[in-house]
């Protein structure tokens, strides 16, 4: 290991390498471009990740929601087209069915209405729903907190409202908390402002209000919009979604293969296809970044070979003048491994620069399509450690050409 | 210091085998300064690069400095060289990429003698052969004979037992080829043995030993009569 150390190693590399400048730059791009490709195809595929799970990540992503529609089969009695809505029965009935699949059951009943503050006012979607909606889709709160099983439980007349409304009715600079606004003439205290997912999001600018209070104040009786469900961790979602939806058309006298009735949404199914799409860019990444990892080595080690043909009568001078095969190898095999590691820095410098370039141009703002894309430094370690393990393995090829012949024979070469 | 008994070596050629040397007895000692003449393909360059470490022999015994040559591996070569071989070739065989000074220094590389006083060591060879304002120059900007004399001072450096020149005057025109021989002759002054084949006669004279070669064999071994001069 001394001669690591040795500057006179160096020069000699510095040398040979100096000597033969295009077959140095050819071999340098060629280990680059694979770790280039490797560094920037896995950045930009970890991009894409998280921007999927952007989209997704304040909700929780094993949901199924369920609304009523209308019939498609005649049965018990009942005509085809007949129309229908869900029930507080219908909730309770799956919570206990689905005790252990169900994590959380939010019955929600929505309406569009005129809210008006003081002078301005706008329309919007008014949303009777319990706390745990918060749990289901995470909301992000700019004011003041969500609703809470106390307002639930006193059937308050509070409203959490969206950051649109609180611009549109609000002055600049007033607070919201505690304000009072009128939502079909009745007046709701506000109690917090949030901001509305940009990505994945069901309910738009809406205004929160107890689902008591919603039961109440429009008179819904029992009815139950729609329902949003979310399963426990293990469970399988499209059995659950299946199983649901038959308990479903058996309360209400449903035909069991009626298409139609139910209209439902598999949040997770949709993300299973995204994240299959995503581990299979993965894996193409992967698949590409070695193969021309591979190839660049091998670029190296059959360089390496033409060098120490093309210097083979060079090499029997320096035994003439008493080179050990051991010193030639050395030299061979650090040229490589030198070769191979500036190379390999090189790649991950420049796959980083253009990794910044992506981020600065598509991994900004709202909307990115390719947030942090970056990768893994064990991963990358990995790959240079094992390209450095590749150039030495390939330079011991052409270093042991370059000592079997006789000494004579190489100095005959011309 | 080279002592050669019944020294055979053939060439495969195909499924034949051509026998260049037949049994060459040689004793070279210390000091000496001798010549091999012979026609061309007489089997001159096959004795010296035997001598020289950078082929083998088949048949017959070799004995270096006392040393019985057999079954070397290529390190123990390459070490035996290096301590007791100087080589000039007829083509010079310089690194085209480095410079005089550094081709000079190079032998003392493979000794592992420290940078700073190897390029010392070698710019006093260089001088040695009024080369020193050329130390910095690649091979291609020197003249034939100032890359000999190039050469003359890379095989010095190690300050061998034995020079071996293969042909050293032959790409050299006849003022060149003075030069080259009036140093081999000031190295042998100083007590180095020197081994040069050639193939003109005034090479051949200003040695002090003249050893003749014909298919193989020896046919004569006589000092030169600066040889006899200087042994009166
Ligand atoms: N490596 C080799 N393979 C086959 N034949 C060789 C080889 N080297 C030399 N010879 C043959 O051996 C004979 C002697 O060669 P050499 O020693 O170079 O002669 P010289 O130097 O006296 O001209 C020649 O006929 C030459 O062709
Ligand atoms: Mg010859």
């Amino acid at each position: 290991m001394k001669f690591l150390f040795d500057s006179d190693t160096w020069q000699e590399i510095y040398g040979s390498i100096r000597k033969n400048k295009v077959r140095t730059a050819i071999t340098i791009i060629g280990v680059l471009w694979g770790i280039f490709l490797l560094v920037v195809l896995l950045g930009a595929a970890r991009g894409l990740e998280n921007s999927f799970n952007k989209l997704f990540g304040n909700f929780a992503t094993n949901s199924v929601f369920v609304w009523t529609q209308s019939t498609d089969t005649p049965f018990k009695g009942f005509q085809e087209g007949r129309r229908f809505t869900l029930t507080m029965n219908d909730i309770d009935v799956l919570k206990s069915e689905y005790s252990d699949e169900i994590k959380l059951l939010a019955p929600r009943n929505q309406t569009n209405n005129l809210i008006i503050k003081d002078f301005k006012s706008g329309d919007f979607r008014v949303s009777g729903d319990y706390p745990i909606l918060d749990q289901i889709q995470k909301k992000q709160l700019l004011y003041g907190r969500f609703l809470n099983q106390n307002d639930i439980l006193s059937i308050a007349k509070v409203a959490v409202i969206s950051e649109d409304m609180y611009k549109q009715l609000f002055e600049i600079n007033e607070f919201p908390i505690g304000q009072y606004i009128k939502i079909n003439s009745i007046s709701y205290k506000v109690i917090g402002v949030y901001k509305p997912s940009n990505t994945v999001n069901f309910d738009g600018d809406c205004a929160y209000i107890p689902f008591t209070t919603f039961r109440k104040v429009y008179n819904t009786a029992n009815k139950v919009d729609w329902m949003m469900i979310t399963a426990n961790e293990g469970t399988d979602i499209e059995q659950m979604e299946k199983d649901v939806l038959l308990t479903l058309k058996g309360l209400h006298k449903v035909h069991p293969d009626d298409e139609r009735a139910f209209g439902s949404v598999n949040l997770g199914k949709e993300i299973g296809k995204i994240t299959g799409f995503i581990i299979g860019m993965q894996f193409l990444t992967w698949f590409v970044g070695i193969a021309t990892l591979i190839a660049g080595v091998f670029a190296i080690g059959n360089i390496l070979l033409i060098t120490v043909k093309e210097r083979t009568k060079e090499i029997g001078i320096r035994r003439a003048l008493g080179a050990t095969p051991k010193s030639i190898r050395q030299q061979i095999i650090l040229e490589s491994v030198f070769l191979t590691t500036i190379a390999g820095m090189l790649g991950i410098i420049l796959g980083s620069l253009v990794l910044f370039l992506i981020d600065t141009a598509f991994g900004q703002g709202e909307d990115a399509t390719l947030i942090n894309p970056t990768v893994n430094i064990p991963i990358i370690l990995i790959a240079f450690v094992t390209l450095i393990v590749l150039g030495t393995l390939i330079g011991l090829i052409p270093a042991h050409m370059a000592t079997v012949v006789k000494p004579i024979e190489a100095l005959r070469e011309e | 210091m080279i002592r050669i008994e019944k020294l055979h070596k053939s060439y495969p050629i195909g499924k034949d085998s051509l026998h260049v040397l037949k049994g060459i007895d040689l004793h070279i000692k210390e000091g000496e300064f001798v010549s091999i003449m012979g026609s061309s393909g007489s089997g001159k360059s096959t004795l010296l690069n035997i001598v020289g470490l950078l082929d083998v022999h088949d048949e017959g015994n070799y004995y270096l400095n006392g040393q019985l040559i057999k079954d070397l591996n290529e390190k123990k070569a390459a070490i035996l060289r290096n301590k007791f071989l100087g080589f000039v070739f007829q083509s010079f065989n310089l690194i085209s990429y480095k410079t005089a000074l550094e081709n000079v220094a190079l032998p003392l590389y493979y000794k592992g003698m420290a940078r700073k006083e190897r390029l010392k060591i070698a710019q006093e060879y260089l001088e040695k052969v009024e080369l020193g304002p050329w130390a910095n120059h690649l091979p291609n900007e020197l003249s034939g004979g100032q890359k000999q004399r190039v050469a003359i001072a890379r095989a010095l450096v190690t300050k061998p037992k034995v020079v071996l020149a293969d042909e050293p005057t032959g790409a050299l025109d006849s003022t060149t080829t003075d030069s080259v021989m009036d140093l081999l002759k000031d190295i042998n002054d100083e007590g180095m043995t020197v081994f040069v084949i050639t193939h003109e006669e005034e090479v051949a004279e200003q040695t002090k030993r003249v050893v003749r070669l014909k298919d193989g064999l020896i046919i004569s071994d006589e000092l030169t009569a600066t040889g006899k001069a200087k042994t009166v």
